[in-house]
């Protein structure tokens, strides 16, 4: 139930609902898709970004927020722990127990290698568990990967590392299968084939889903068959500093007990970084949909041992974010209810824009509708557009929306709106980080031996703006691929004598810089008490 | 203006504003939280919450995150409940009843007292999914409880000490890997990627010039 300040908008998107279904917006051309992204999308706001001045990206642009933490100082100095009498002592470290930590986990165990996992909250507490849409593979017959590599490097703005992405569109029908195995459930007919769907900026209907929970039932298996294997995951415990060999190569990690603040020391041969996103940095003040502990925490660990960066000034501002009510500010409403069939509607009832345009350019298109173009609802506390789910039921019959988006249902009528019924008002909200760092097709960085990366964490599979469904996709492959690769190279390692001298290295390189900053990183958690609200 | 309410933090009275979370009414009075804060969008369970509302009999379950603070709510976290998880191989496991014998055989002394239901945080039918467990209906109790965030609060309140939300994980995982039907055409394009079918048409695309790409992608069908 809305309140009396939304009734007059509400009614023009009622009365125009017949005829704003039946019409077939169209698509922008390259060119206005060009134009529209410059002015409007934040990833083009010059104001808000710094250019580094250490490490290897120096003299590039990232978020302002992120320099801050990049350039900082580390939690400990050169000295902390004593490294020779490790507390673990393992062949492959993961870090991070989100969808891509633990894929790389269940891969190693399975090559025989004695792996860990070290996560800052509980393995599943993680993006993969938000993902609500589903996950790409051109497994149908009128689809293929060469369709699906086309559609993901455009939608990328033609910047992906096509190594990459073609080992990501390759990969993929494995990957689903490889998670049916293991007993995912994923949204069949009776004779077994896959319910798909379209995402933004596809041109097969390729998005395999489990109801609107894809990322939950896929987290939550992955975390059982982790836990089914007796593979060791040492929770709320983060990894704050990575350690060297005298070698240069990855060698473990300086750990936090988040609770009580004891440092521990992990030895390994290879360590993989799967520490996910950094919606929770609040890059611009926008909200996120992300999960409480996307600090970029890995970008930081990697970046003060000299691992590069790709694309870390390009951000993902997921389209429909909730903008009303205010107690789920930022929390993602899925692209799918897009897929299903609602639009995006303004103040006055126009449909504005083909709801399937890459996310990019989706959200660049609300932020224009509710700025110059003046067309916004007025939420009491911002501004909002219309996404008109009635027109769900109207097009797929009544019932589509329990059936398949029963977690949205849920999480407005918490608030009394009945989205069967009620459209709903959603604004673009901080989602996803397309850049990373960089890697080589086997998942390792391209500068330092013995680390890997997977999942959202890496830079490049996506290139410049990632599609719908790619990302569930690219923490399967590339979680895997890592898990596969760290095991195998960890067998050919023999270590050198550990060391975090590197902190003193990366000290040097702040002063010379003349960067002065009381700044700790990595950030571990967001700070919302009274003072710090957001 | 904002309104404000009090409400009892483990036993301890807070006033903070009434539009606000229970979670964010704990930030709000000044706690950094790291245990019972995971996702903070309803889907991740590390919130379980239980709390009464001063003078009313009833306690009440719920995910902190997705719920608002009411006047005179005494509020207690679960962050963390010792759920029983038995081990087992998935590729030895029979889909049987006897499984769920043999791995969670205290589901057979469910007396029927309907706690785990009235206090399901996601309100589903927690009894009746453990019913079909019993009888070994996968199919009915991985669909009963498809959305079970596993927050652990059935498990709290069971008297027969039944861990609901791993005797529906192994059900959905059973469902999902030897009931669900086999998709005839995800096992073909995995072979045909096996044999090197698209191998040329990738390899096509790895060097074509970015003038091309754009060409192909801004000019490509679009499947209705």
């Amino acid at each position: 139930m809305y309140s009396e300040r939304f009734q007059k908008s509400l009614a023009a998107v009622e009365a125009a609902r017949e005829k704003n279904i039946a019409l077939e917006p169209e698509r922008m051309t390259a060119k206005q898709k060009e134009d529209l992204l410059a002015a409007y999308h934040p990833d083009y706001n010059q104001d808000e970004f710094a250019i580094l001045k250490v490490g290897p990206n120096s003299g590039e642009k990232v978020p302002t927020e992120l320099a801050e933490i990049l350039q900082a100082h580390s939690r400990i100095s050169a000295d902390s722990g004593d490294l020779n009498n490790p507390d673990y002592d393992v062949d492959v470290l993961v870090i991070g127990g989100g969808g891509a930590g633990a894929s790389a986990a269940i891969e190693a165990n399975e090559a025989g290698a004695n792996v860990m996992i070290v996560t800052k909250l509980r393995i599943g507490d993680a993006n993969t568990m938000m993902a609500e849409g589903g996950i790409q593979a051109a497994d149908k017959a009128n689809d293929s990967p060469a369709i699906h590599f086309v559609d993901a490097f455009g939608g990328g703005h033609f910047a992906a590392k096509r190594e990459l992405l073609s080992k990501l569109v390759c990969d993929a029908p494995e990957a689903i299968q490889w998670l049916s195995d293991l007993g995912v459930e994923f949204d069949k007919d009776a004779d077994g084939t896959m319910i798909t769907t379209h995402g933004g900026g596809t041109s097969r209907k390729r998005m395999h889903a489990a109801k609107d929970y894809s990322g939950a039932e896929i987290m939550r298996t992955l975390r059982d068959e982790v836990l089914n294997r007796e593979i060791p995951v040492v929770d709320f415990t983060a990894a704050i500093e990575l350690i060297l060999d005298e070698d240069g190569n990855a060698a473990g990690a300086v750990l936090m007990n988040m609770e009580t603040k004891d440092l521990l020391v992990a030895r390994a041969k290879t360590v993989i970084i799967a520490t996910g996103g950094a919606g929770r940095m609040h890059y611009q003040g926008f909200p996120t949909s992300n999960h409480y502990g996307a600090t970029a925490d890995g970008l930081v660990l990697g970046y003060r041992v000299g691992a590069k960066l790709l694309y870390p000034e390009t951000l993902q501002y997921h389209p429909t974010g909730a903008a009303y009510p205010e107690q789920i500010f930022g929390a993602l409403v899925t692209e799918k209810v897009r897929s299903l069939g609602a639009k995006l509607v303004n103040v006055n009832g126009e449909v504005f824009m083909h709801p399937l345009e890459t996310r990019d350019v989706a959200a660049a298109s609300i932020i224009r509708e509710c700025s110059t173009r003046e067309n916004g609802v007025d939420t009491g506390s911002g501004q909002g557009v219309w996404l008109d789910t009635p027109m769900i039921e109207k097009i797929g019959g009544e019932g589509t929306i329990e059936k398949r988006i029963p977690a949205m249902m849920r999480m407005f009528l918490k608030y009394d709106i009945d989205i069967r019924k009620e459209p709903i008002l959603v604004y673009p909200t901080l989602h996803y980080q397309n850049g990373g760092l960089d890697i080589t097709p086997d998942g390792m960085t391209t500068n330092v031996k013995n680390l890997f990366v997977a999942g959202e964490a890496v830079g490049g599979i996506h290139g410049k703006n990632r599609l719908m469904g790619n990302s569930l996709l690219d923490i399967i492959v590339f979680g895997r691929n890592a898990g596969k690769n760290a095991a195998k190279s960890a067998k050919e390692t023999t270590l050198n004598k550990l060391t975090l001298k590197h902190i003193d290295a990366f000290e040097k390189e702040l002063e010379k810089a003349g960067i002065v900053t009381e700044t700790v990183s990595p950030k571990l958690l967001p700070n919302y008490t009274k003072q710090n609200n957001i | 203006m904002e309104n404000m309410v009090n409400v009892f933090l483990f036993g301890k009275k807070y006033e903070v504003p009434d539009n606000l979370t229970i979670m964010r009414a704990m930030e709000y009075a000044g706690y950094q939280l790291i245990r019972g804060c995971g996702c903070r969008n309803g889907f991740c369970g590390a919130c379980a919450t239980i709390y009464r509302i001063k003078g009313d009999r009833e306690l009440k379950a719920c995910l902190a995150c997705q719920t608002k603070v009411e006047d005179n709510m005494y509020i207690a976290t679960l962050p963390f409940f010792p759920l029983v998880k038995q081990v087992y191989d998935m590729e030895k496991i029979t889909p049987t009843q006897a499984v769920m014998m043999q791995l969670y055989p205290e589901i057979y002394a469910c007396i029927g007292c309907n706690a785990c239901t009235k206090s399901c945080t996601q309100e589903l039918n927690v009894m009746q999914y453990i019913a079909y467990a019993q009888r070994g209906d996968f199919e009915k109790c991985a669909e009963e409880s498809f959305d079970c965030v596993m927050c652990g609060v059935c498990s709290s309140r069971c008297p027969a000490g039944i861990s609901h939300p791993q005797v529906a994980m192994l059900a959905r995982r059973i469902n999902g890997k030897y009931l669900a039907p086999k998709c005839g055409h995800l096992e073909e394009r995995v072979k045909e990627i096996k044999d090197g079918t698209f191998t040329e048409l990738i390899e096509a695309l790895m060097n074509k010039p970015i003038d091309e790409m754009k060409e192909l992608y801004n000019n490509r069908e679009i499947e209705k």
